[in-house]
């Protein structure tokens, strides 16, 4: 326990209900992977949150530079006519 | 006895246990060894005292007097609580609390698949709602063991610390005493007796894997759950957890 500083951290998804995708909903510490979905079940499922949970170590996530953010992003600005908005939509269909 | 009176000890016993060792639990809310730990116990902490209110609760109907759950949590002095001396053990530190709580768990689980079998309606629905419950709280302590005792050196020493120290108040769970067998004659609890083989089993698997030491105890504490003799500990519970009670009767916000 004395080098519990050096417990990596864990990135949490939480699946609200079925049918649904798994949603970051924010990390944790633990010392492995079946000690983060326990303490993901206590810190993030105490309300009823979830139905299912994953956990991935932090270390292996890529995250893109915020530096390149104009070239990655800025380009899909102008083009609106990529968005499926012009589209009737049945009531029945639902999270979407 | 009647089998009334029989019942009502009974149902004191189980929320009893739930209610002090809840209590126990809690004592740890913001000085968990880090915050997701903190968070954990805290929910064993609330789940038992959901399975007090539950329990204390029926029991009051059972007695028939007109004593609401709260009633029996406030208002009874140490000798009228029927708790096993396990579960007011003190916390003191980390490896003391995992302990007493597998020893606990280990029997809570057997005892309440039992109950889930009850002949009495009211307690089966109870004990079917919190067996999810306990399910965890047994998966949760039975971890954590295995990971101090097969952790650090020092981790290791201090749960063998905590185990010889506890060990002695592991007996009173399985022993059956006249309430106990009534219940279980009555098709209302399960036989007591029966659980040893598997609680014993349970232990010794954990134990193993925990790289810890069964330590042979030659004289198994006992007089909680009959309420004869409870330890020191229990009246410092009870100031604490009937304070604002016992200064303000009566009083509601």
């Amino acid at each position: 326990m004395s080098d519990k500083k050096n417990w990596p951290l864990w990135e949490i998804f939480i699946r609200s209900k079925n049918g649904l995708n798994h949603k970051h909903v924010g990390s944790l510490h633990a010392a492995d992977a079946e000690m983060a979905i326990e303490n993901a079940r206590d810190v993030y499922t105490r309300r009823n949150e979830g139905v299912s949970i994953w956990v991935v170590e932090s270390q292996y996530i890529t995250a893109s530079s915020p530096n390149q953010s104009e070239s990655l992003f800025d380009p899909a600005n102008d083009k609106v006519y990529r968005h499926p908005t012009f589209y009737n939509l049945p009531d029945e269909v639902k999270n979407i | 006895m009647t089998p009334v009176e029989a019942k009502f000890e009974y149902l004191l016993r189980l929320g009893d246990n739930a209610l002090i060792l809840g209590h126990r639990l809690s004592e740890w809310c913001g000085h968990g060894p880090i915050l997701e730990q903190d968070i954990a116990i805290t929910n064993i902490a609330l789940d038992q005292v959901g399975q007090a209110r539950s329990l204390l609760q029926y029991a009051g109907e059972i007695e028939g007097k007109g004593r609401s759950e709260d009633d029996l949590a406030y208002k009874r002095d140490v000798m009228e609580f029927r708790n096993v001396l396990l579960a007011e053990q003190p916390n003191e530190d980390f490896a003391y609390t995992i302990v007493r709580q597998f020893l606990f768990d280990n029997f809570n689980y057997l005892l309440y698949q039992g109950l889930c079998q009850s002949k009495d309606e009211h307690l089966r629905a109870i004990a079917e709602k919190s067996i999810k419950e306990i399910t965890y709280h047994l998966r949760y302590s039975s971890e954590w063991m295995i990971r101090l005792g097969d952790g650090t050196e020092e981790s290791h020493e201090k749960m063998q610390a905590a185990l010889d120290d506890l060990m002695i108040y592991s007996g009173e769970l399985t022993t059956p005493d006249a309430v106990d067998t009534m219940m279980y004659e009555a098709g209302i609890a399960p036989d007591l007796s029966a659980l040893q083989a598997n609680y014993q089993q349970k232990l010794k698997e954990i134990l193993q894997e925990a790289t810890l030491q069964q330590p042979e105890v030659k004289y198994m504490q006992s007089g909680g759950k009959d309420g004869s003799m409870h330890t020191e500990y229990l009246g410092f519970i009870l100031a604490e957890l009937q304070f604002v009670q016992r200064a303000y009767p009566d009083m509601e916000w």
